[in-house]
């Protein structure tokens, strides 16, 4: 499969990254090259082999519904670049 | 053509807030309200390297809620990633479900005028809700307030199956009360623990194919859930009537104008990119743990008012709004065990508690007082203590300080006059104060009997017992 320039802007667009036309075609050739390689994996045989869906093997892990409060609040904040009311300040939403 | 010429297809997606003690990922609590991110941990706060683990509960409410709708229970399940950025989801990304739900395929029957109805379900899965996002007091910036970050959610996504404001709300308050009665969601709108997208479309009745689909966004009450369908229906009738197409959009409905707007900046938003969560285990269950999920489902509101009708004799009408609420059935239920008189129980619920329940702008869960309560106040009706005006009386008093509805009337010296002495005096009375109603009443006026029983009422400001003033009207009238 190959990895047009239309995608490459469609994908930067959906991450939020404003890339500049000189680095379309480094990113385009990157990608390139990831699915290249995926497609290595695509080629190995699986006959008889069960389908996975996880990329672990665990199974059912699972947490209990018991309350355990973070103590250290007070560090939830701490790293916050602009704060009002305990709340983290961001440019204005709508 | 006109509006008549149209059918109005309507699907939703209901979000319903799960009452977990702790959030679907992390430890913290679920609970509402709370100063601004003090129920939050590195988990929901989504601080690099913090892990996610499931909440086993989760899993549980959402399989009971799979079966008392009817669905198949997945065996092997998984959690994925929705991919999308707004400042209200830390990870920019939210844990939800995408191919391998927990519960596929079921159904919710409704009654409509022509008859019970099926709403098929397409799935239920669990997901993580997003924070909030609150503006600063002088407008310059948004705050950011992570407290309902991670409180699990079931995610109910029904066929395209209704075809009316009327089914819509009939399959809201089906849903509704089928979660409160297995008791996984406490479903208060006010605090936004159910919420729905809806989506609309429009076809020319008998047409086979369906129209072009808008969606509205997390409406949080039936009113403008109804409000909103009528107006867009009505929108995209006027669109295609006038030769135009409609967009697949999102929009979103305004409360004040009564109108829809298109979201035009979400173009490229529905390419949610999902993903297997890498973070999460997969989930498998068993048939033994669906048996004893099974096992534990209450009984359904269908077979509660079932024996409603049949083992106590109520009309169907009042046991259908009597079981509508899990917390209304309740207090039925548990008031006629104190008084074992359900009918009376009954007709107070109806009417006098469901009026003050209209004017207070409450719902039945925000009753203050308990079944005990309730069924004492039948108690002391039934024993001739008060009557069934001043019982009245001390309903109101009940929802405005509950206690013990003899400690009211002691307090309050409302105890009924059933002392026949004490009833003769003020019939002989307010005889003295009518001699027209005499005559009247023997020139054949019964009239007259109820405007003298009712001056004695007031006399006794409502203490009399009405039987023995009847009674003793009549013995002196007939003299």
């Amino acid at each position: 499969m190959q990895v047009s320039k239309e995608e490459i802007l469609h994908i930067a667009n959906l991450a939020c990254l404003n890339i500049k036309e000189e680095e379309i075609e480094e990113y385009r050739k990157n990608l390139q090259d990831i699915l290249n390689f995926a497609n290595i994996v695509n080629s190995v045989n699986t006959d008889n082999i069960s389908e996975t869906i996880g990329s672990t093997s665990n199974v059912n892990v699972f947490r209990e519904d018991e309350i355990n409060e973070f103590k250290d609040e007070a560090l939830l904040l701490e790293n916050a670049p602009d704060k009002e009311n305990n709340m983290f300040k961001i440019p204005k939403v709508l | 053509m006109s509006k008549e010429d149209y059918e109005v297809v309507i699907g939703l997606e209901v979000h319903s807030e799960l009452s977990t003690k702790t959030k679907i990922f992390c430890s913290c609590p679920t609970e509402f309200g709370g100063e601004p991110n003090t129920h939050c941990c590195p988990v929901c706060m989504a601080m690099p390297g913090a892990l996610p683990v499931l909440n086993k509960r989760v899993v549980e409410y959402a399989i009971k809620a799979g079966l008392a709708t009817n669905c198949s229970i997945a065996h092997v399940s998984k959690n994925d990633r929705k991919n999308y950025f707004y400042p209200d989801l830390p990870k920019s990304y939210q844990i939800s479900q995408f191919d391998m739900p927990l519960c596929t395929e079921g159904y919710v029957e409704i009654e409509t005028k022509d008859g019970p109805k099926k709403i098929r379900l397409v799935r239920i899965h669990i997901e993580e809700d997003a924070g909030k996002l609150n503006h600063d007091e002088y407008g310059r910036g948004s705050l950011v307030d992570l407290n309902r970050a991670g409180v699990p959610l079931i995610e109910i996504v029904s066929e395209p199956d209704m075809r009316s404001t009327e089914e819509v709300d009939s399959y809201l308050k089906k849903l509704k009360s089928i979660l409160e009665y297995i008791e996984v969601s406490d479903c208060k709108m006010q605090e936004g623990s159910l919420r729905a997208d809806v989506n609309v479309s429009v076809r020319k009745k008998g047409a086979k194919e369906f129209g072009t689909r808008t969606e509205m966004k997390n409406m949080n009450s039936f009113r403008s859930i109804t409000r909103a369908i009528e107006y867009e229906a009505q929108r995209q009738i006027e669109v295609l009537e006038n030769g135009g197409k409609i967009e697949q959009e999102t929009l979103r409905w305004d409360e004040v104008s009564g109108k829809t707007f298109s979201m035009r900046d979400k173009e490229d938003a529905q390419d949610y990119r999902y993903f297997p969560e890498p973070d999460l285990a997969i989930i498998n269950i068993s048939d033994e743990m669906i048996d004893d999920i099974r096992k534990s489902l209450p009984e359904m509101p269908e077979s509660r008012r079932e024996r409603y009708v049949k083992e106590l004799g109520l009309p169907e009408y009042d046991s259908n709004i009597l079981t509508s609420s899990k917390y209304l059935s309740d207090l039925f239920e548990n008031a006629t065990k104190v008084c074992n008189n359900p009918k009376a129980v009954s007709n107070w619920i109806m009417t006098d508690i469901t009026r003050i329940l209209n004017e207070e702008e409450k719902e039945p869960n925000e009753i203050p007082f308990t079944a005990e309560q309730l069924g004492e106040l039948v108690t002391l009706i039934d024993k001739g203590t008060i009557s069934s005006k001043i019982a009245k009386q001390v309903l109101e008093e009940l929802f405005k300080n509950p206690k013990s509805p003899q400690d009211i009337i002691k307090e309050k010296g409302w105890i009924q006059i059933s002392d026949e002495s004490a009833i003769k005096e003020v019939v002989l009375k307010i005889l003295e104060a009518n001699p027209q109603s005499i005559v009247d009443y023997k020139a054949g006026r019964d009239r007259a009997l109820g405007y003298l029983v009712g001056q004695a009422m007031k006399e006794t400001k409502g203490k009399a017992n009405p039987q023995m003033l009847n009674k003793m009207f009549l013995e002196e009238l007939n003299k």
